[in-house]
């Protein structure tokens, strides 16, 4: 049995307005200890099923378990990365990852909790701004203690919920490393699945990539762009990559077998019936991405 | 330079045109005393603001300083009670449905009205004002509150839910320090609709304070007194709208 197992779940929403079906017969098995990247476009649904894998959103229909036990909320031994930082203003670095650290380790005294918060910052390289608010920290600073405070709960599963695509394209790269690095370093495997619109980050973070292929355009709504106005959408067969780690972006770019995973994923994501947006190939492209949905407007 | 020089100069431009605006109305109604009879009639009471003379015949800012610790303590049973109740409503939308129509019934009911309910209520003069502050008060601070609450981005509740904080835990890091901008908004609101109370009750009670002195003195036919009144009034509300004003630009600067 896999440690997580999805099985046929589907999601709708009816937020003012009529009904959208978002998910459709989505099912998916992962082993504990992989890394897992649903890449789609935007508005694809993404999101949704990483919601509903966290247990933040509950499906309408069919089953998800993690470790055995079905999913009804947040997973105990679950920590999440968000895009946008999701750091509390009015706390220091330090109290953002305590925060963190207090809820998973209550039985902690205080002195042990700072100790473990001022270590996982220091994982991430940020030792020496461990006082200062996410206000005086620059985006990929910031992404960074998002990443310490959800290492530092010693989590089994991890959700990132497209971390870096916030970030420039530099610092990109370099969280990504970071990021590989600091999985390897943990003292358990993390079972981690990450939803990116990026097929390169990826290539470069994951054991697997699922590609999430959004629906044909309902009858009445050719041409739009919309997923009110689409079937819902479904996951494509799984691509293995399986290339040797750690692995660079640079090295990435001229192998030959990241050459053959990177076509073969957006063939699959692009051969779908239900194209809706051209996906990125390269990190740092959300301009890109929005150039290629401009060019597809009727 | 020069800029800066004008833009100090303006205000007392300002000033000194109202002051000929009042001057000149004063010639043409009889009873209007002028801004200098104004000043010969009050520089006792404001050369010498801190002596006694007697009961309610004292130094303006003797008078002053009794207004404000009335106002003072009204104002904070008035955010005692308005914040829990903001922070209630905020939570819950149930409690807002059953309360909203009161709330919205209630609001615009002046401190006149609240003040012989405080008499029968309380028997006494000073905890019928303190009442009557406290309940024409509190209303910014429920609205403003329970606002910030609802404000509260989305992310910092998928931070408490994703950490699995405690109820505890969730309100006091992240609902009360993400309210605090929009409570403080509302004790500045609830302060100055305060002052605005106090003159209304210390008139009606008889009790010592500006506003008591100024009805005393038109009583006494005493005119100028009455502008003395109101000149403090507004100098002291303006004071006390500056210092909250503060408080909260610190607020969110953090």
């Amino acid at each position: 049995m896999a440690f997580i197992e999805v099985r046929g779940i589907q999601k709708s929403f009816a937020t003012n307005g009529p009904m959208r079906h978002v998910l459709r017969d989505v099912s998916l098995d992962m082993e504990q200890g992989e890394f897992v990247s649903i890449v789609g476009a935007m508005g694809s649904g993404k999101s949704t099923l990483l919601s509903l894998l966290a247990g933040l959103t509950m499906p309408d229909g069919g089953t998800i378990a993690i470790g055995g036990e079905p999913v009804r909320g947040v997973h105990r031994h679950a920590a999440f990365v968000f895009q946008n930082y999701s750091l509390l203003p009015w706390f220091t670095a330090l109290e953002n990852v305590r925060l963190a650290v207090e809820a998973a380790f209550p039985a902690l005294t205080r002195e042990q909790q700072v100790a473990r918060a001022r270590d996982a910052l220091g994982k991430v390289g940020l030792a020496n701004a461990v006082n200062r608010r996410p206000r005086q920290l620059s985006g990929g600073m910031r992404q960074r203690v998002a990443i310490a405070r959800a290492m530092a709960t010693e989590p089994q599963v991890l959700f990132l919920d497209d971390p870096f695509g916030a970030l420039d394209a530099l610092t990109r790269e370099t969280l990504q490393q970071e990021l590989a690095a600091v999985g390897s370093q943990a003292d358990r495997p993390v079972t981690t699945v990450m939803i990116t619109n990026s097929v390169e980050e990826a290539i470069l973070l994951s054991d697997r990539i699922v590609p999430i292929l959004p629906g044909p355009p309902l009858d009445h709504a050719r041409g739009a762009l919309s997923s009110a106005e689409r079937a819902p959408a479904t996951l494509g067969a799984s691509i293995p990559v399986e290339l040797p780690r750690p692995r660079t972006v640079a090295q990435l770019a001229h192998d030959e077998q990241a050459t053959h995973v990177r076509s073969h994923v957006v063939a699959t994501l692009t051969a779908s019936p239900g194209r809706l947006r051209k996906v990125a190939t390269e990190p740092g492209t959300a301009s890109r991405v929005l150039q290629a949905v401009a060019k597809e407007m009727p | 330079m020069t800029k800066r020089l004008v833009n100090l100069l303006l205000p007392f431009c300002g000033i000194a045109l109202a002051i000929g605006v009042w001057s000149i109305a004063s010639r043409l109604v009889s009873d209007l005393p002028s801004p200098v009879r104004t000043w010969e009639e009050s520089k006792l009471y404001i050369l010498e603001p801190l002596t006694k003379r007697g009961e309610t015949d004292q130094g303006i800012l003797l008078l002053a300083y009794y207004s404000l610790m009335r106002v003072g303590q009204g104002f904070l049973l008035g955010i005692a009670i308005a914040t829990p109740i903001g922070f209630l409503l905020g939570v819950s939308s149930t409690l807002t449905r059953m309360f909203d129509p009161i709330m919205q019934v209630l609001r615009p009911i002046s401190p006149l009205a609240w003040l012989p309910l405080g008499l029968v209520l309380f028997q006494k003069s000073e905890p019928a004002a303190l009442f009557a502050i406290a309940v024409c008060s509190m209303w910014p601070t429920v609205i403003n509150t329970m606002l910030g609450v609802r404000a509260i981005p989305q992310d910092y509740w998928n931070v408490a839910r994703v950490l699995r904080l405690s109820k505890m835990t969730t309100f006091t890091k992240i609902i009360v320090p993400a309210t605090l901008p929009y409570m403080f908004t509302g004790y500045r609101l609830s302060l100055g609709i305060a002052w605005l109370v106090i003159v209304a009750s210390e008139m009606l009670t008889g009790t010592p304070g500006v506003g008591g002195f100024l009805w005393q003195e038109y009583n006494s036919l005493v005119y100028a007194h009455i502008l003395l009144a109101i000149i403090t009034i507004g100098v002291v509300g303006f004071a006390l709208d500056r210092l909250m004003g503060l408080a909260e630009a610190k607020l969110r600067a953090v």
